[in-house]
């Protein structure tokens, strides 16, 4: 099917396949669709032997890391004697991305299989799922999900009548773009404010209440299922580029572009073809100019770049950015960069959290010169400041919101300096240059 | 003028008890700490009341055994929960970047032309509409999605405000 696109034929529909049916919402309608048979295959089979599967399968993060999932879940000690948890993440607020809720809102079952099957996994009889408080649609029908598995006997304390117990538990957030982070999630989970924790400890040594966790993303659980049903071989075979890169993956697509939505494609698909075939490519009139691939915490891409892609967790490094959580932002020739970029500023000043001095001070300081260069008021010495600045916001925080915030000035004055200087007309007077001079 | 805007004048009602507390209590057992109810909690009065007061913050605290100055640091990080009373209809309209360029500003400025509202923030004077801009609704794809109360409306463009309002009673 498709949402709000109908499926193109060069699309692998494998999580998206069901999205715009409202019949795949119901747990029987799910059931229909072949839903918890991964499960169940799981559950008859021991952890370890899931998590080799998983391994073998290539499945790697979807939610922007990329870190592969197999080895993610074998850091989770088995007959530690401690609880362990499994939270999901489904605190989708990079800007550009929106596929986690489309999972949630047209295959909410999908989820509760995949975090079931997840907890089972790591040795976890619980498992929250994290859902941003906006998400409201997606969360009604994750809770109804959740009711239907609990009185269908598949969540509980004797789930699918294997005697064992696996809780799976929604939890709203509300509002803040950092809870995403993995540690800030888990504090907002205790009940704190959304401040990321100072790694080490790692979640899989102390997570949610100090007990050893595992953070997966929405899409990433939602894929197990089908990677236990068809198997590690299936999965690893849907490659098209790089080996490292397997499976198939949600993008996201907004901005300028002819058909906005969601396209499920195998990993390594040409960046070109997609935009231009699946995504219909500029409005009528306009050329595209900028790309941003994986939501706007990654580097923007020139048209060059973005054409020579191949969309895999590889191919974009390749080209001067990164896969991140597969949110494709597209820019047209109607559109100023500053102006966006000065945008994208505001948006990580009013999320830090404001623990670290070089995020809360730089995004903040970031904003307000990237705006004076959009209102004409700006310098020469403003785009060395801002690299300036951004030096100092990258690799020097507790989480990446500081770099995240870096990254699209950065490429930004690299890719389209001629639109910043477009803005600055003349030198300002400044009393201590001018005193040196 | 609402009810909740003079609740410092009247005796403080409070929001757990009958099924509310029920229905705390019921969430307890899903957590190793009362501590980690505090968000449901505070959503629990939003729910009832339409924002979270200081006297609904210290009641907060005292059902989850913490102090009120706590709930109140986890209330001001969160931006979801009002601090102070807000109109009838809440209008989220969202601004940040993959909206803003496919014309966010314009529906900003249509809802506010078209509710008498005049300021981001503050309250028309019918009392029925606030406005404000909210970071990245997670629907960028369906620009310009506003979240009014409860419901996101998808791919708002500024010609279809006036209609979206009509229909709010």
């Amino acid at each position: 099917m498709g949402y709000p696109q109908p499926s193109h034929e060069r699309e692998t529909p494998v999580l998206s396949k069901y999205f715009g049916d409202r019949d795949a919402t119901s747990l029987d309608g799910w059931r229909k669709r072949g839903g918890y048979e991964g499960l169940r295959k799981a559950l008859s089979m021991t952890p370890a032997e899931i998590v080799d599967i998983v391994k073998a399968s290539g499945l790697r993060g979807r939610g922007g890391a990329g870190f592969p999932t197999g080895i993610k879940w074998s850091f989770m000690k088995p007959g530690d004697g401690k609880p362990h948890y499994l939270c999901c993440n489904a605190d989708e607020s990079e800007p550009g991305t929106f596929k986690d809720r489309e999972i949630m809102r047209w295959t909410p079952h999908a989820l509760v299989e995949g975090c079931a099957l997840g907890a089972y996994a790591i040795g976890a009889e619980t498992a929250y799922v994290y859902i941003r408080g906006e998400f409201t649609e997606p969360l009604a029908r994750m809770r109804q999900a959740v009711r239907e598995a609990y009185d269908a006997g598949i969540l509980g304390t004797n789930s699918m009548g294997t005697g064992k117990r696996i809780d799976v538990i929604i939890h709203k957030g509300a509002g803040a773009y950092i809870c995403g982070e993995e540690t800030a999630m888990m504090n907002s989970i205790e009940g704190r404010r959304g401040n990321p924790r100072i790694k080490p400890p790692f979640p899989a040594v102390s997570g949610v209440f100090a007990q050893p966790t595992t953070i997966n993303n929405v899409e990433t659980l939602a894929a197990v299922p089908h990677i236990l049903v068809q198997g590690a071989d299936w999965y690893k075979a849907m490659s098209l580029s790089s080996p490292k890169s397997t499976g198939s993956k949600l993008f996201s697509v907004c901005g300028n572009i002819a058909r906005p939505g969601n396209y499920e494609v195998t990993l390594g698909f040409p960046f070109k073809d997609f935009l231009y075939d699946l995504c219909g490519g500029p409005l009528p009139g306009r050329t595209l100019k900028a790309v941003v691939p994986g939501g706007i915490s990654v580097p923007i891409q020139t048209m060059e770049e973005a054409e020579a892609s191949k969309m895999d967790y590889e191919g974009f490094i390749e080209q001067g950015s990164m896969l991140g959580s597969g949110g494709v932002i597209v820019f047209d020739d109607q559109q100023n960069m500053v102006k966006q970029i000065a945008r994208a500023a505001r948006f990580f000043a009013h999320e830090s959290c404001g623990q670290c001095t070089q995020c809360r001070e730089g995004t903040a300081w970031t904003t307000r010169i990237m705006e004076r260069i959009r209102d004409g008021e700006g310098t020469h010495e403003d785009l060395d400041t801002l690299f300036s600045i951004a030096d100092n916001m990258t690799a020097t925080t507790i989480c990446v919101l500081s770099d995240s915030c870096a990254v699209p000035v950065m490429s930004g004055i690299r890719k389209f300096r001629s639109e910043f200087e477009a803005l600055i007309k003349k030198p300002k007077f400044h009393p201590v240059t001018a005193a040196v001079a | 003028m609402t009810a909740a805007i003079h609740e410092h004048e009247t005796p403080y009602q409070p929001v757990f008890v009958g099924d509310r507390r029920k229905e705390l209590d019921a969430l307890f057992p899903l957590y190793p700490t009362k501590m980690a109810c505090i968000l449901p909690a505070l959503w629990m009065v939003q729910e009832d009341r339409g924002w979270v007061s200081d006297a609904a913050m210290a009641e907060v605290a005292q059902v989850l055994e913490l102090t009120a100055a706590y709930v109140k640091g986890v209330v001001t990080f969160y931006t979801m929960y009002n601090q102070h009373p807000v109109g009838k209809y809440l209008i989220q309209v969202c601004t940040t970047t993959p909206c803003n360029i496919c014309g966010a500003e314009d529906v900003v400025s249509a809802f506010m032309e078209h509710t008498g509202c005049t300021d981001l923030g503050i309250t028309s004077a019918d009392g029925r509409f606030t406005i404000i801009e909210v970071e990245c609704l997670g629907a960028c794809g369906f620009a310009t999605p506003v979240m009014i109360n409860e419901d996101v409306v998808e791919s708002v463009t500024a010609a279809r405000v006036p209609a979206i309002l009509a229909g709010l009673k």
